[in-house]
């Protein structure tokens, strides 16, 4: 009898929209990038959804936040926690480190236990001692720090390259040289043109933003579009 | 006010023997406290015109208007205390949207009159409660051409051709008496509008003074709103000029 | 009682905790728990678009915006009302079109009416600029979704201020987007490609080019979306203000192919009528 209703009827709170988002720490910078895409379906809504990475503090201490999944949660979810930072500087005099802001979005999304925000988060940024950062959740607020991570719709695609290219897994006699912000970066542009290649909801371009106790520099690379 | 400190005048509930609410009648003084307000209506709109008394040379200016817009077709210039007036203003705002969301149209001003009237009168009523310092003057472009309505602290509300609050509202109601208004259009009263403001200012009394003026009618679209600055310069300096052409003339006599 | 006096004794097992047999409560449940409820019944709460409409397309051309959408409020398959406006403007520099639901898209109008009013009371000199009016309908819209109760919509927001042209669209979950074309409903499949090629090719196209290329989209829509119609409605930004609109019927003939010359016939309006 369902199935005689048209699809349409059927309220459904939640999309996915796509969108990837990768980060990566090295000694003291971090890399985040995710891609412009913003699709449901086959539609593509728009090729320039730079909001995807947001950066969350000034020149100095900085941090950014990158969101995939539904895009409607993204924003909300972009625009509290923006609300947040601002009410703690102005509360503290100070802006947030990117651990604190780590536990405030755990927090804030554990709020939504039972009604989640269906996104996919990764913050990347410097830690209190100045060593590059990353941080990644699941939807409902568990979240970890690690040194790389991969997520949205091509995460599954990129977390086993990122294993062997940055973690040095399944490699035989390999030396586990550190990491250098030039070969992450390079390392992104590769990985992200080969998600581009195998999945339909990354494309277009990718954003990557690489944080230094000087600041965050914004770099654009075109990916393919169709 | 013969009846001062007989016990009659602590509440707006009771009357005084001979039948006045002396609350009421003190509220109305609040009113005559004030910078005169004018409203002329004339054959295509309505003109407010209001001294704005400013106290200090400290204030920013243009700051604590007291004509105030009510809905796209409805102005308001208020006179006496501010901070009663705005609760009037911000109920007669909702008066307005309530309205609109109901029936979808413009309020006419005769009901938003009714509703807002009956309000102040309320608070007439009650000894918990004191009626609102200040008068009300009410404008509007609807559909049978312009209209004019000035509410008192008792409630009571009339409509108007021509119609002055506050202070000097004796002189201004003559000014505006010599004025055929009902063949002027709304230019033409908005220099007569500042004219009569200035003629009534008492420059002893009070010293500065801002003036501020707002129209609507055909020239605004049915829309209230203030005077545009060159027109309103305009008539500030003719009001200005003229003043100083009478004051001369009767030192010749 | 004088056990209670002893240093170190507690009389509750887990402070804070459940009480035996109980459950923990988890922060913010009682929210959630409301909203669950809301989600069970949502055969009875959820409501379905009744009248609706179809597309509603939105392009940027050089100094401004042009929006269109046909006039039809479909009633399922039957074409019950065929003159409604659903572009509206909102202050003087703004114009929200609306697909789906319209009796929805009524009342957001009539928000957005009262909203402006409420702003023109205020007499600050400040008045809302097309991003305010959409970021406004990103909240509007994903609240409603959150209390399962959506304004069954995709809204597109279009306008100009300070020389600037905007081209946003939010829909009934609240997913916002900006881009230089949108097309909402079939137009996204059929119009989309059509908008997008033409400016990629002419990055700042003229007026009359936008105005060609959105004719040409609605004629495409007339002819594959069963639920549009040959009568439409546009709106034109100029570089400050909302400059006119005007119904107008899009030509159509079925027996041969649309070829460059009716659709040149076909725009030569005269003047002070053009949309």
């Amino acid at each position: 009898m369902n199935s005689e209703r048209p699809v349409q009827q059927y309220f459904s709170p939640y999309t996915f929209n796509g969108g990837t988002v990768l980060a990566v720490a090295g000694e003291d910078f971090s890399v985040i990038a995710a891609d412009t895409r913003l699709s449901q379906g086959f539609a593509i809504h728009t090729r320039d959804s730079s909001k995807d990475v947001q950066t969350l503090c000034g020149k100095t201490n900085s941090t950014v936040l990158g969101c995939a999944g539904f895009h409607g949660d993204c924003l909300t979810l972009t625009k509290l926690i923006t609300a947040r930072l601002q009410m703690y500087e102005h509360e503290h005099g100070s802006k947030m480190s990117c651990p604190a802001i780590a536990q405030m979005l755990s927090t804030v999304l554990y709020y939504r236990r039972f009604f989640p925000y269906y996104t996919y988060n990764i913050l990347a940024g410097l830690d209190n001692e100045g060593k590059g950062c990353v941080f990644s959740f699941d939807p409902v607020g568990s979240y970890e720090r690690e040194t790389y991570r991969a997520g949205g719709s091509a995460s599954a695609l990129l977390q086993p390259l990122l294993d062997n290219q940055i973690g040095f897994k399944n490699q035989q006699g390999a030396t586990e040289v550190p990491l250098t912000k030039d070969k992450a970066v390079f390392l992104v542009k590769d990985v992200f043109t080969a998600a581009a290649e195998r999945d339909i909801y990354t494309g277009d371009a990718v954003i990557i933003s690489v944080i230094t106790k000087d600041g965050v520099t914004e770099e654009a690379f075109p990916l393919r579009r169709d | 006010m013969s009846s001062i400190g007989t016990g009659y005048d602590l509440s707006a509930s009771q009357f005084s023997p001979d039948g006045r609410v002396f609350q009421v009648e003190y509220a109305v003084k609040a009113v005559e406290n004030s910078g005169t307000i004018v409203g002329i209506r004339g054959k295509d709109g309505v003109v407010f015109g209001v001294e704005k008394l400013v106290l200090s040379k400290l204030y920013e200016y243009g700051a604590n208007k007291r004509i105030i817009h009510i809905d796209n077709h409805i102005g308001m210039a208020v006179a006496g205390l501010i901070a009663d007036a705005r609760q009037i203003v911000s109920v007669a705002r909702d008066e307005a949207a309530n309205y609109r969301s109901t029936y979808g149209s413009p309020i006419p001003l005769k009901y938003l009159v009714d509703r807002v009237s009956g309000y102040i009168h309320a608070h007439t009523l009650y000894s918990a409660v004191r009626p609102f310092g200040c008068s009300v003057l009410l404008s509007s472009q609807g559909p049978d051409g312009p209209e004019l309505h000035m509410i008192d602290p008792s409630g009571v509300s009339w409509g108007y051709h021509g119609c002055a609050i506050g202070k000097a509202k004796q002189a201004a109601k003559t000014e505006i008496e010599k004025l055929k208004m009902k063949d002027m259009t709304c230019e033409e009263l908005v220099k007569e509008v500042a004219k009569i403001i200035y003629i009534v200012h008492d420059e002893v009394k009070d010293k500065n003074f801002e003036l501020e003026l707002s129209w609507i009618g055909e020239v605004t679209n049915g829309k209230h709103q203030c005077v545009p600055k060159e027109i309103a310069e305009a008539a500030e300096k003719y009001a200005k000029e003229s003043l100083v052409e009478e004051s001369s003339s009767e030192d010749e006599d | 009682m004088a056990a209670m006096n002893v240093p170190g004794f507690q009389d509750q097992l887990w402070g804070n905790g459940p009480s035996p047999g109980a459950v923990y409560n988890f922060p913010g449940i009682q929210m959630v728990l409301k909203l669950l409820s809301k989600f069970h019944q949502q055969r009875e709460l959820c409501k379905y678009p009744t009248t609706t409409g179809t597309s509603v397309l939105g392009i940027k051309f050089d100094g401004g915006v042009l929006m269109a959408a046909d006039t039809l409020g479909s009633y399922g398959s039957l074409a019950r009302f065929r003159e409604v406006s659903r572009l509206t403007a909102v202050g003087n520099n703004t114009v929200v079109g609306g697909s789906g639901d319209y009796a929805d898209f009524q009342y957001l109008k009539s928000v957005l009416e009262q909203k402006v009013i409420d702003d023109a009371c205020l007499n600050d000199g400040h008045g809302y600029t097309p991003k305010s009016i959409y970021s406004w309908l990103t909240r509007v819209m994903y609240y409603r979704r959150t209390r399962f109760d959506p304004l069954w919509n995709q809204v597109v927001v279009g306008g100009v201020h300070n020389g600037e042209s905007f081209l946003g669209c939010v829909d009934k979950i609240g997913i916002a987007f900006e881009a230089p074309t949108i097309s909402t409903g079939f137009g996204a499949y059929l119009a989309q490609p059509i908008l997008r090629d033409a400016l990629e090719k002419n990055p700042s196209m003229p007026l009359d080019q936008a105005r060609q290329v959105i004719t040409r989209c609605l004629q495409v829509l007339f002819y594959r979306d069963a639920r549009s119609l040959n009568k439409s409605k546009k709106h034109l930004h100029g570089v400050s203000r909302v400059i006119s609109r005007v119904m107008k019927n899009v030509l159509v003939k079925w027996n041969r192919q649309v070829t460059q010359q009716t659709l040149e016939t076909e725009d030569s309006v005269p003047a002070g009528q053009q949309c």
